[in-house]
């Protein structure tokens, strides 16, 4: 099973890094938007206090999530490329597993999410107007988990793009909305009772609530919902994938 | 298996069948590929060339009908299989920024043998491509590259797809010798193809594929001897009395005459013999002599009633 499956996450990591834009798109835009958003947030004619908490956890989760999105926006395009271009065809008529091949995908951008979150506490140590403490071990875990219950999803929308053309704005189109709805931007507690149903429904939510707290200092135990549900998030969506995915 | 050192056939098709939905793709499809020796099918596009070879490499599973593979059971057996074939997908594409060596060395890793890769490269004209992306080979050169792959676990059956569609002749003619250079290293090749002039040039036996169903199966000049036996000889003469002189020889079944020029159409083999020893026993001088001998493409019209290309 495991069988090439090392080498495979190494190739595909340098592949996608070999992207004209591969890097800078998922790496240092996500950083950029936080240091950037920081000073000006810091620099803004607001109250205190609100300025204070979108700096200590809203903006620290929402480039969190930003940067789980452009893994999962990553990876649904490249799905489809490949699938279009007979790539995974190719490897799948090796003894590789379709298992492994998918595998190597997920773990190559979960590698990936690392070094843009290694980057993103390095840029808040310098870059960023409010002092920083984060658990670093707990947030990379929390990120991580993230990530990868959204990939699974990814892999849902890899399903139904027709074309490797739709498959970047399709995935845009259909993740974006969903920070809308994640509690960032308006409270839970403030949506009518229908929209309130459908942000308990997105994954954002859990994810945005588990990195801001776990950013600022709370515990594994005032989170152990939202991981249940990033849990459940990835069972269905794989349960589902598993289903419907196409290979060609 | 055969007896004391005769081996069997290394593939034994049987009455495989495969549909999609409503499209029956395959239907009653049987034949034996020998060892050592390159089989190909041949057919139009859509007569369901890949999906019978697809079947046999065991990524797809036949609706009904046996197939056995190296004495295995191709899709029951597959990654016990895999490891003993080396394919060659129509129209497949690796990763655009992945390098030549590093494909060689994912697809080594995967087999318990593997040959060395740059030997292999060496061997079909790589050797100086080896760290260019796949994106910027050509046509030729990702095909070799293809080649390379299907070659690497040391395989005893090698697929082939529609190895040279989309390629220029002089490249086409390059694939070829390397096909033949497989044969000689003692393994056994499967393709398909559409093009009649690559079945000739390449195939030891092959199977002619038309809607899902085999029409023929045979060595090139069997099927054309069987299918085709008209043979024709074009000349020209200004000699006095020669037609008549032609028309009154035995095997011609028909001459036409156009002036100078002169059509002769007669059976078997030995027609053109016959002509040439008209022509001399009655002093007959010409001026231009050619023959026009049936090929499976002729082989093909005559059976479907089409030509390939349609």
């Amino acid at each position: 099973m495991l069988r090439g499956l090392w080498k495979l996450t190494w190739l595909e990591i340098k592949i996608f890094l070999r992207e004209p834009l591969g890097a800078f798109g998922s790496i240092f835009f996500p950083v950029l938007v936080f240091v950037v958003a920081g000073r000006w947030f810091s620099g803004a004619r607001v109250p205190t206090a609100a300025a204070t908490r979108v700096l200590s956890v809203d903006l620290p989760a929402f480039v969190a999530v930003l940067i789980a999105l452009s893994a999962v926006l990553s990876l649904v395009t490249i799905i489809a490329i490949y699938r279009e271009g007979g790539i995974l065809r190719r490897l799948r008529a090796t003894p590789l597993r379709p298992q492994t091949i998918l595998t190597a995908h997920v773990l190559a951008k979960l590698a990936l999410t690392l070094v843009t979150m290694a980057l993103m506490v390095l840029a808040s140590k310098r870059y960023y107007p409010i002092p920083v403490h984060v658990p670093l071990i707990s947030f990379a875990v929390a990120l991580l988990i993230s990530t990868w219950s959204i990939l699974s999803l990814g892999f849902l929308i890899a399903s139904i793009v027709p074309t490797a053309r739709f498959a970047q704005p399709i995935g845009a189109a259909i993740l974006y909305p969903m920070l809308g709805l994640c509690g960032l931007f308006v409270p839970l507690q403030s949506l009518p009772r229908g929209l309130h149903a459908l942000a308990r429904a997105n994954p954002l939510t859990y994810a945005v609530s588990l990195l801001g707290g776990i950013w600022k200092g709370e515990a594994w135990s005032a989170h152990l919902g939202d991981v249940a549900a990033l849990v459940v998030v990835f069972a269905v969506c794989t349960a589902l994938a598993a289903r419907v995915f196409r290979w060609e | 298996m055969g007896d004391f050192g005769t081996p069997g056939p290394v593939i034994q098709v049987r009455g495989i069948r495969k549909s999609y939905g409503a499209t029956v793709a395959v239907s009653d499809v049987s034949f034996d590929v020998n060892e050592g020796e390159i089989f190909g099918l041949i057919g139009p596009n859509g007569a369901g060339k890949t999906t019978t070879m697809e079947c046999v490499e065991g990524v797809r599973r036949p609706d009904g009908g046996t197939i056995s593979i190296l004495g295995l059971d191709p899709f029951r057996d597959v990654y016990a299989l895999q490891n003993r074939i080396g394919v060659q997908l129509q129209q497949a594409q690796l990763q655009k920024r992945i390098k030549v060596w590093e494909a060689l060395d994912l697809w080594a890793s995967l087999y318990t043998n593997a040959v060395d890769g740059d030997r292999l490269l060496e061997q079909l004209g790589l050797e100086n491509k080896r760290d260019a992306w796949f994106m910027t080979l050509s046509g030729g050169q990702k095909q070799r590259l293809f080649i390379a792959l299907a070659l690497i676990n040391d395989p005893e059956v090698v697929f082939l797809d529609e190895l040279t569609t989309g390629l220029d002749p002089q490249a086409r003619r390059a694939i070829w010798e390397l096909v033949r250079g497989i044969r000689e290293r003692g393994k056994t090749v499967f393709m398909t193809t559409h093009l009649m002039e690559e079945a000739e040039r390449l195939c030891d036996r092959v199977a002619i594929l038309e809607h899902g169903k085999i029409i023929d199966i045979g060595t090139p000049e069997q099927l054309v001897r069987r299918h085709c036996p008209t043979r024709t000889v074009l000349l020209a003469t200004e000699s006095a009395g020669a037609e008549e002189r032609l028309r009154a020889m035995p095997g011609a079944a028909t001459v036409t005459r156009h002036d100078a020029r002169y059509t002769l159409e007669g059976q078997g083999e030995d027609f053109v013999t016959e002509v040439i020893q008209c022509l001399s026993e009655n002093r007959i001088r010409v001026t231009d002599f050619r023959t026009v001998l049936p090929n499976l493409e002729d082989v093909f019209l005559k059976l479907t009633g089409h030509s390939i290309r349609d």
